[in-house]
C-alpha cells in the first residue's frame, strides 16, 4: 500500500495555497506535515480525506481497495472533534462502531483510557477529555491511513503516550499516517513536508 | 443495516435529549391550532370547515420549525464530513436522516392530528382519510425539509431561508393533502388525492437524496 502524490496544488478563496507538490508514503510510514498557520497543512489533509478537489493533480492509495474511496480507506482527525454533547462517551463510540461498519469498543476506551468516562455525558468532558474521545476512534475501527490534524493539542503527557504507541501501532501494522503537527511527537518519521517552504516558492 | 440502525438510533436519541423530539413538535402544533380558534372566533360551523386545512397548516409550520437542525448540528461539529467517509453513500445517510425526522414530527403529529381536531371541531368522519393523508403526505414534508436544510447548512441562522425555500414546495403537498381530507368536492376526490400524495412522497425519496447530498458535498468543498 502505497499512498502517493502527483504535483499536486490546491487553491483556497482563490490563492494558491501550494502548487507542484509530490510525495510518496509507503505502507509503515509516517509523514509530518510542517509549515506555520496558513501554511495548507490542513487543506492538504482534508484534500487526501475527498473533501476537497486539487485545483492540479492527483492523490491516490496504491494498492487499496478498488470498491472504496481514498477516504472510506482513511480516519481523519481534526479541530471539529465530530463529538455529541448529548450523548455519554460510550454512546459516541458505539454509534461510530455501527456507523463505520463495526468496531472494538473495548479497544477504543483501552487504547485512550476512557475507562472511568464511559458513563460521563460528552457535555461535561473537558477540550483534552474531548480530544481523546475524537482520537480513541483511531484504535475503535481499523483502517489503512490515518490522517491528524495536530493530534496532540490538548493532551496531558500520558495521553501524549499512548497517542505516541497507537501511531506505532499503526506502523507496525502496515499502515500509513500523515500528521500535521508544530511539536514533536516522539515517533520517527519517514519523510517530512515543510508546507511552509513551498508555499514561499509558489508565492 | 447496521450502519443505517446506528444512524436512525442515534439521530433520534439526539432529538429525544435535546429537545427537538416528537414532545416539541406536538407542543408547537397544538399551541398553532389552539390560537386559530382565537383569531376566528368561536363559529363552530366555520372551524369545522376550514379544520382540515388549518390541521395541514399547522403541519407544514411544526416540520418546518425542527428543519433547520437536520443536518446543521453535524456539520458544524464535522460529524457529516466522517460520515462521508463511511462505509454508507452519502444519499443513503441523507434519506436515513430525513426518515429519522419524520419519526420524531410527522409521523407523532399525523397521529395526534385528530384528537388535536377537536379543538377545531373536525368531522369525526374525516378523521381517518386525515390521519392516512397526513401520514403520507409528512413523508414527503420532512424530505423537502431536509432538503432546504442541505441547502442552507452553512448558513447561521438559515432557519427563515429554509423556509421561503421549502414553503413553495409545500403547496402540492398541500393542495393533494387537503382534497384527501376535506371531504369537500362533488365527486369523490379522496382517493385519487391519496395517491397524488403517494406519488409526491414518492418522487421526493428518490430526488431529495441526490440534490441533498450534492448540497452537502458542495458545502464541505
Amino acid at each position: 500500500m502505497k499512498l502517493v502524490a502527483d504535483n499536486l496544488a490546491c487553491e483556497r478563496g482563490g490563492r494558491n495555497v501550494f502548487t507542484g507538490l509530490d510525495f510518496a508514503v509507503e505502507a509503515g510510514g509516517l509523514l509530518l506535515l510542517r509549515g506555520p498557520n496558513g501554511a495548507g497543512k490542513t487543506s492538504l489533509l482534508r484534500l487526501i480525506a475527498g473533501f476537497a478537489e486539487p485545483a492540479a493533480g492527483t492523490v491516490k492509495l496504491e494498492g487499496g481497495h478498488a470498491d472504496l474511496t481514498l477516504g472510506q480507506h482513511c480516519h481523519l482527525v481534526q479541530h471539529q472533534d465530530a463529538v455529541k454533547s448529548a450523548l455519554t462517551v460510550e454512546e459516541n463510540l458505539s454509534f461510530w462502531a455501527g456507523f463505520l461498519g463495526g468496531g472494538d469498543i473495548e479497544a477504543a476506551v483501552a487504547a485512550l483510557a476512557l475507562d472511568r468516562l464511559r458513563t460521563t455525558s460528552a457535555a461535561y468532558l473537558s477540550a483534552g477529555q474531548r480530544r481523546r474521545l475524537s482520537l480513541s476512534r483511531l484504535a475503535l475501527v481499523p483502517r489503512p491511513v490515518w490522517l491528524l490534524d495536530e493530534p496532540s493539542v490538548g493532551l496531558d503527557a500520558a495521553s501524549l503516550e499512548r497517542l505516541k504507541g497507537l501511531i506505532r501501532d499503526q506502523l507496525a501494522g502496515g499502515g500509513l499516517v500523515v500528521a500535521s503537527t508544530h511539536v514533536e511527537i516522539g515517533v520517527p518519521a519517514t519523510a517530512e513536508i515543510d508546507l511552509g517552504a513551498i508555499g514561499r516558492q509558489a508565492a | 443495516m447496521t450502519v443505517l440502525a446506528a444512524l436512525v438510533r442515534r439521530d433520534l436519541t439526539l432529538a429525544l435529549r435535546q429537545g427537538t423530539g416528537a414532545g416539541t413538535a406536538l407542543g408547537f402544533f397544538l399551541t398553532v391550532l389552539v390560537l386559530i380558534p382565537l383569531g376566528i372566533g368561536p363559529d363552530q360551523a366555520l372551524l369545522q370547515r376550514i379544520a382540515p386545512g388549518a390541521l395541514w397548516i399547522a403541519l407544514l409550520l411544526s416540520v418546518l420549525l425542527s428543519s433547520d437542525r437536520i443536518f446543521q448540528a453535524d456539520f458544524e461539529d464535522g460529524s457529516l464530513e466522517l460520515m462521508t467517509m463511511g462505509p454508507a453513500a452519502m444519499e443513503i445517510v441523507v434519506t436515513m436522516k430525513g426518515l429519522a425526522h419524520w419519526l420524531t414530527t410527522g409521523l407523532p403529529l399525523a397521529i395526534a392530528a385528530p384528537l388535536l381536531g377537536f379543538l377545531l371541531n373536525l368531522d369525526a368522519a374525516l378523521i381517518g382519510p386525515l390521519v392516512l393523508a397526513m401520514g403520507l403526505g409528512s413523508v414527503a414534508l420532512s424530505l423537502l425539509a431536509s432538503l432546504g436544510a442541505a441547502v442552507t447548512v452553512g448558513i447561521r441562522r438559515g432557519g427563515l431561508l429554509v423556509s421561503l425555500i421549502i414553503l413553495p414546495l409545500y403547496v402540492p403537498v398541500v393542495i393533494f393533502g387537503v382534497a384527501a381530507s376535506s371531504g369537500i368536492g362533488g365527486v369523490n376526490i379522496a382517493g385519487p388525492s391519496l395517491m397524488i400524495l403517494a406519488a409526491i412522497a414518492l418522487v421526493a425519496l428518490v430526488t431529495v437524496p441526490f440534490a441533498a447530498a450534492a448540497a452537502l458535498r458542495a458545502y464541505m468543498h
